[in-house]
């Protein structure tokens, strides 16, 4: 095998617990997001974009859907004859076999995998955020810093701070300390999730971790605190842009919203730094005469004859005339009959929602979840 | 259908398209928002099962092959058989007078391919067909050649008629503009044994001649037992500006929008990968097709907006055609148009076409 500067460890296997329905049966990289994309097109095409033509994606939980979505590939580009991708689920080995017990325990049971490309740089990154990035310039910085480990780090409100691994860091950005959900921080940066090691340096704290039985075998719990320990060069790599974690429904919800503010960093219409997705082989959409869609996005193979407002629809929705839907994110070939109204709401993927159904209001706060495939007549769903 | 193999023959296509036409062949015309016209006749044949399929480019088809590259989209990347673009045949300087010489000039595919029968088409009929019904109807009629039409009256377009006798059997063909009367389209999609079409090919050109449905075909109408076969679904003839306008805007009928790209399969193309359309507040869409990847804050009536076109405040567009990222700048008032690739209409500008001679603006023209 072709040596690999940098290859990329894609984590795949979360449940996504606190997204509900939505994960009941698909991992949460493969939940969709933003009309046409599933949450894991962001990473994949990250990598594709900044060069990184190999990348093992790990799967545990539910593994279906992602498997067949990801197939060989082919919508990244990354279907190579040197590298590509490979998916890598637990496996049975000579002397038992294990499932994945954590991030760390991932990486350390496809050392095998790793070790044929002989890499001098292993990415390790999550599928589970929407986020652009250049890893090649994270890569660079940790070579210009002689790192160790860099993890990327970006800026949140103080009052957010409880919520992930914050660092501390001096003046060169060489991290000082790395507290898990602090109560009380000392800093505001969090941890994106985005690791680049030393493959030699992280090997080593693998092997270690793996003969310890006190481990949870968790990057941000186990080998980021041994590695400050021992006082290694960890650094911070500092980003800006748009950066967001969905692993809740409110999440996943605010950041499909985000997407409809003018002053989105995301930029997904950016031709320099496209998305891909598999290609659904829609028609373009169906605006009718007695439609009204303002300030919403809209994907290819809807039809719509009601009023769509603040909204995200992906392929294949159609929306019936007379109903309103509104602050709402309506998952692929959903069919919204006649006079339905729709309030901040997110709708699983393939649900019929009959005519003169109501969904939400417009007065409580929450967001109404519908799961896919259910059939709803009155708002109320009809097992 | 893994007996059969598709050939799209693009020569000498009848072509008054005009500017749509200038810089490309009238098989990779954009069409319906993210199409170009061959996609339509190729997909068919992929979801009817058929894996194997020449497409004979003619002139100007630099970007036939770009949007057909390895066939990928239409999953005819295959290690046996899949796409073949086959150029013309020139020997010497001399032009390629007709379809004829390019058929005989690749003879070796059509011998080398292990399909029995071949299914021989034209890349500028907008139709969704199953062409399994049609091998089965041939095989029931145990004809010679089998040939699909539609009976339509279709004025704006440039195009054949068969008649046939009570038993369905094609007593004749008029190619283009003939006086022969009848609602009879031949849809010039032939269905025959490959060993037939290689005698029609190889007999006609010893005879001296050029084409293959006036020569080949039309010469042997009374030796060969031809069968026509009621195409019912969804036809589209584009050939002239006027058929092109006519047949975009018949889009905007959710049943033709439903029965042209459902049934019975997809319609499959070259991805772009543009994020999903982003309507802005002030944004006014009503009656249009609308692709992937277009950002539209103006207004937008009985139109039809192909990926990446931007419409900026102020600006209304009716009646028209707008293909790949055209920019309609503020406040542009365009009616009836049809804009190519990469135009750019600066502000405050007024463009009126009419219905029957819709305004039409060249590829990357700035207005």
């Amino acid at each position: 095998m072709k040596q690999k500067e940098c290859i990329a460890m894609l984590l795949a296997g979360g449940e996504g617990r606190r997204l509900g329905m939505l994960t009941r049966k698909i991992a949460k990289p493969a939940v969709y997001f933003g009309g046409k994309y599933r949450i894991i097109d962001f990473t994949l095409s990250n990598c594709t974009n900044s060069g990184i033509d190999t990348v093992g994606v790990l799967t545990q939980y539910h593994p279906q859907v992602l498997n067949r979505y990801i197939g060989i590939g082919k919508p990244w580009d990354l279907d190579r004859k040197e590298g590509g991708i490979s998916i890598l689920p637990p496996f049975i080995k000579q002397r038992g076999g294990d499932w994945y017990r954590g991030t760390a325990d991932a990486i350390y049971q496809n050392m095998d995998f790793i070790e044929e490309y002989n890499p001098e740089y292993i990415l390790v990154i999550s599928g589970d955020h929407i986020y652009k990035m250049d890893y090649e310039l994270m890569l660079r910085f940790h070579k210009d810093k002689k790192a160790d480990a860099s993890i990327a780090v970006i800026g949140v409100k103080w009052e957010e701070t409880s919520r992930f691994g914050i660092m501390s860091v001096d003046e060169h950005n060489r991290i000082t300390e790395f507290v898990e959900k602090p109560k009380r921080a000392t800093s505001n940066l969090a941890s994106m999730g985005v690791y680049i090691y030393t493959w030699k340096t992280l090997k080593k704290y693998l092997n270690m971790d793996a003969e310890n039985v006190k481990s949870s075998h968790d990057f941000g719990k186990d080998i980021i605190p041994a590695m400050l320990d021992d006082g290694i060069r960890l650094y911070a790599y500092p980003f800006e842009g748009y950066w967001k974690d969905v692993g809740t429904i409110e999440s996943l919800w605010e950041a499909n919203m985000d997407l409809l503010d003018d002053e989105n960093k995301l930029k997904l219409s950016d031709r320099k730094w496209r998305i891909y997705s598999l290609n659904s082989n829609q028609p373009a959409q169906y605006v009718a005469p007695s439609a009204n869609i303002t300030n919403s996005i809209v994907n290819e193979g809807c039809i719509v004859f009601g009023d769509v407002d603040h909204s995200v629809l992906f392929y294949g929705v159609q929306v019936g005339s007379g109903s309103v839907i509104k602050d709402s994110v309506i998952m692929p070939n959903t069919k919204i009959g006649n006079n339905v109204t729709i309030y901040k709401a997110i709708v699983g993927e393939g649900s019929v929602i009959g005519d003169g159904s109501v969904v939400g209001s417009s007065e409580s706060g929450e967001i109404t979840l519908i799961g896919s495939y259910e059939s709803i007549t009155f708002g109320i769903p009809a097992r | 259908m893994k007996n059969v193999m598709g050939i799209i023959n693009t020569v000498n296509e009848p072509d008054h398209l005009e500017e749509l036409t200038y810089h490309r062949c009238i098989a990779s015309v954009p069409f319906g928002g993210r199409y170009r016209l061959i996609d339509f006749i190729l997909s068919s044949m992929v979801n009817s099962g058929i894996t194997n399929v020449a497409v004979f480019a003619h002139t100007k088809y630099r970007s036939l092959m770009d949007h057909l590259g390895s066939g990928k989209e239409w999953d005819l990347d295959r290690k046996r058989s899949g796409l073949f673009i086959l150029p013309p045949v020139n020997e010497g300087l001399e032009p390629v007078k007709g379809d004829l010489h390019a058929l005989y000039g690749h003879r070796d595919y059509l011998y080398r391919s292990s399909e029995e029968f071949v299914l021989l088409t034209r890349s500028h009929m907008v139709c969704n067909i199953d062409f399994r019904d049609l091998r089965n109807y041939h095989e029931m009629t145990g004809a010679d050649i089998s040939v699909l039409y539609k009976e339509t009256d279709d004025p704006d377009s440039i195009s054949s008629r068969i008649v046939t006798n009570t038993k369905g059997r094609v007593t004749s063909i008029r190619e283009q503009s003939g006086l022969l009367q009848g609602n009879k389209v031949s849809m010039e999609i032939f269905f025959m044994k490959k060993s037939l079409l290689l005698d029609l090919i190889e007999t006609a050109l010893a005879e001296g001649h050029d084409h293959f449905v006036r020569d080949a075909i039309l010469k042997n109408i009374d030796h060969l037992n031809i069968h026509g076969y009621r195409y019912q679904g969804y036809l589209g003839v584009v050939n002239t500006l006027q058929s092109y306008y006519k047949h975009s805007m018949n889009l905007l009928n959710p049943n033709v929008w439903k029965e042209l790209f459902f049934q019975p399969g997809l319609i499959y193309t070259k991805i772009k990968d543009e994020p999903p359309t982003r309507y802005k507040s002030e944004s006014r869409t009503s009656n249009s097709l609308v692709a992937n990847g277009c950002i539209i804050e103006g207004t937008v009536e009985n139109s039809i907006l192909f990926r990446g076109v931007r419409v900026h405040p102020g600006a209304v567009v009716k009646n028209s055609i707008i293909l790949q990222n055209g920019m309609i700048r503020e406040n542009v008032n365009l009616e009836h148009a049809i804009l190519d690739k990469d135009v750019v209409i600066n502000a405050g500008r007024t463009l009126m076409g009419h219905e029957l001679a819709p305004f039409i603006a060249v590829k990357k023209k700035v207005i």
